[in-house]
């Protein structure tokens, strides 16, 4: 028997109020949805088990049966960083991906060695926090966001960005504007900065923010005055200013802490970072 | 937990252990071959032992070898000069299959999967570079899979090897023969037109 729900009437779904507009399943446990493709792995002959962090499902792990073959009708489609739209059967641990159709297929990041290296680490940071089943819009939003930036403006602050406002949005925002042991407030900026103790000059992840020069014998990774303010303005609201700015040393260095922040936080290591 | 005792259980671990085979096909696996004639499980016994001992991979090309060099290292009529690079020793086979081949192979045992942890450095491509001067090789075909993981290495690959002055061509992607257009994806239908050619 079937059962139709059209747009709001979501009584009986899984999913909640995010997901698709004409949103149906009936009694065998179908339903539609858009997700990114987060990683794949082979299973069997020519399956694959694909991650996909969805809409309205949060992250789900469905089986594309027949995919390695060269005539499936999945094609291409379900290879990492695409967003799709696609049907699926509810399984009790994995479900079985029916449908596929591409809404951004992302070929620039896959076609280049660079954009793919700095690609992948988002994905799997994501593939690591996001929560099974449960809905999460605002992570949506924020990983389809990075891929079309990374897509088109190729800017290597993408990927650090990315990082800094996963941390942020799971909880771990950092302290920048003032000393995160001592409480002592950054000292504005002037030319003699260089023997001020209360210069903010290393990041503690631990005590979770920027440390002031005294502080800093006490442990916490250097920081150069350039990575301090670029990670002022990726999560200080000046992010396309962010973007802008070419491959350098702050760039780097903000890189490097975004990574051992993130991992810091999931209590995990990020095995793609390593290409970055 | 172990459930059968001695060399029964001692055999559904050692199966369990293989790729793609769960506990319960294990099992069923091991009382398969307890209930087979003796002949036969020893058979199988001996291929495995055989194989094992005997095949090792090519000192050249990393394929899958009976002795120092492989079938196709060891073959005098194929063109040295053409290199086609490959993931897997099976993959050779496929080509072969094709007939269209005449040149040389190298295995890299693998892709570059940023999301496994696996680099370049882990594949055979320090082995393939020594290749390239001491072969006089003149083209590279990149025939690596065309998913994520096989472009990425292929575009390592023409990064690392187009400054040596060689070729280095990548195999076509399209649509198979014998199939819909209407069922194609965007991704395989765009390289298609990409690589038309004129009748």
């Amino acid at each position: 028997m079937r059962r139709w729900w059209v747009r709001g009437d979501r009584s009986g779904c899984r999913g909640g109020p995010a997901a698709t507009e004409l949103h149906w399943c009936h009694m065998s446990r179908l339903y539609r949805d858009e997700g990114v493709v987060l990683r794949t792995i082979k299973l069997g002959e020519a399956d694959r088990i694909v991650t996909l962090l969805t809409q309205g499902h949060g992250r789900v792990r469905a089986v594309a049966k027949g995919i390695r073959k060269t005539t499936s009708k999945f094609g291409a489609r379900l290879e990492p960083a695409s967003r799709v739209a696609l049907q699926c059967h509810r399984g009790r641990e994995l479900d079985v991906v029916t449908q596929v159709e591409t809404i951004e297929a992302h070929r620039v990041l896959r076609e280049d060695y660079g954009l793919l290296t700095r690609a992948v680490p988002m994905l799997e940071a994501v593939d690591q926090v996001a929560p099974e089943r449960e809905p999460a819009p605002a992570l949506y939003r924020m990983l389809t966001g990075a891929l079309r930036t990374l897509a088109q403006r190729r800017s290597p602050v993408v990927t650090p960005a990315f990082f800094w406002k996963l941390c942020s949005l799971e909880g771990f925002h950092p302290l920048l504007d003032a000393c995160a042991r001592c409480g002592t407030p950054a000292p504005e900026p002037g030319p003699d900065d260089g023997a001020d103790p209360r210069a903010l000059v290393a990041f503690d992840l631990d005590e979770g923010g920027t440390v002031c020069r005294s502080c800093a014998r006490g442990g916490g990774r250097p920081c150069s005055p350039g990575a301090l303010a670029l990670l002022g303005r990726i999560l200080g609201g000046g992010l396309n200013a962010a973007l802008a700015e070419p491959p350098g040393p702050a760039v780097h260095e903000v890189e490097q802490l975004a990574v051992r922040a993130l991992e810091h936080h999931v209590e995990r290591r990020l095995r793609s970072a390593a290409l970055l | 937990m172990a459930v059968y005792e001695g060399p029964v259980q001692q055999l559904i671990d050692e199966l369990g252990r293989l790729p793609g085979i769960g506990p319960k096909s294990a099992q069923r696996i091991a009382f398969h071959l307890l209930k087979a004639a003796p002949e036969d499980a020893k058979r199988l016994a001996r291929a495995i032992v055989e194989a094992k001992e005997r095949v090792s991979w090519c000192r050249r090309c990393y394929n899958l070898a009976e002795g120092e060099l492989c079938a196709f290292c060891r073959d005098e009529r194929r063109d040295p000069h053409v290199l086609c690079i490959v993931e897997e020793p099976r993959d050779i086979v496929a080509i072969e299959r094709t007939g269209e081949y005449r040149g040389r192979y190298h295995v890299l045992q693998g892709a570059i999967s940023p999301i496994e942890g696996v680099g370049p450095e882990q594949l055979r491509i320090k082995e393939l570079l020594a290749r390239l001067p001491e072969e006089g090789v003149t083209e590279v075909i990149l025939a690596t899979n065309p998913n994520i993981e096989g472009e990425a290495t292929a575009m390592y690959l023409a990064r690392l090897l187009k400054p040596l002055g060689v070729r280095v061509t990548r195999i076509a992607s399209g649509l198979p023969v014998g199939g819909d257009l209407e069922y194609a994806d965007e991704v395989t239908l765009g390289r298609a037109l990409e690589g038309r050619h004129e009748l």
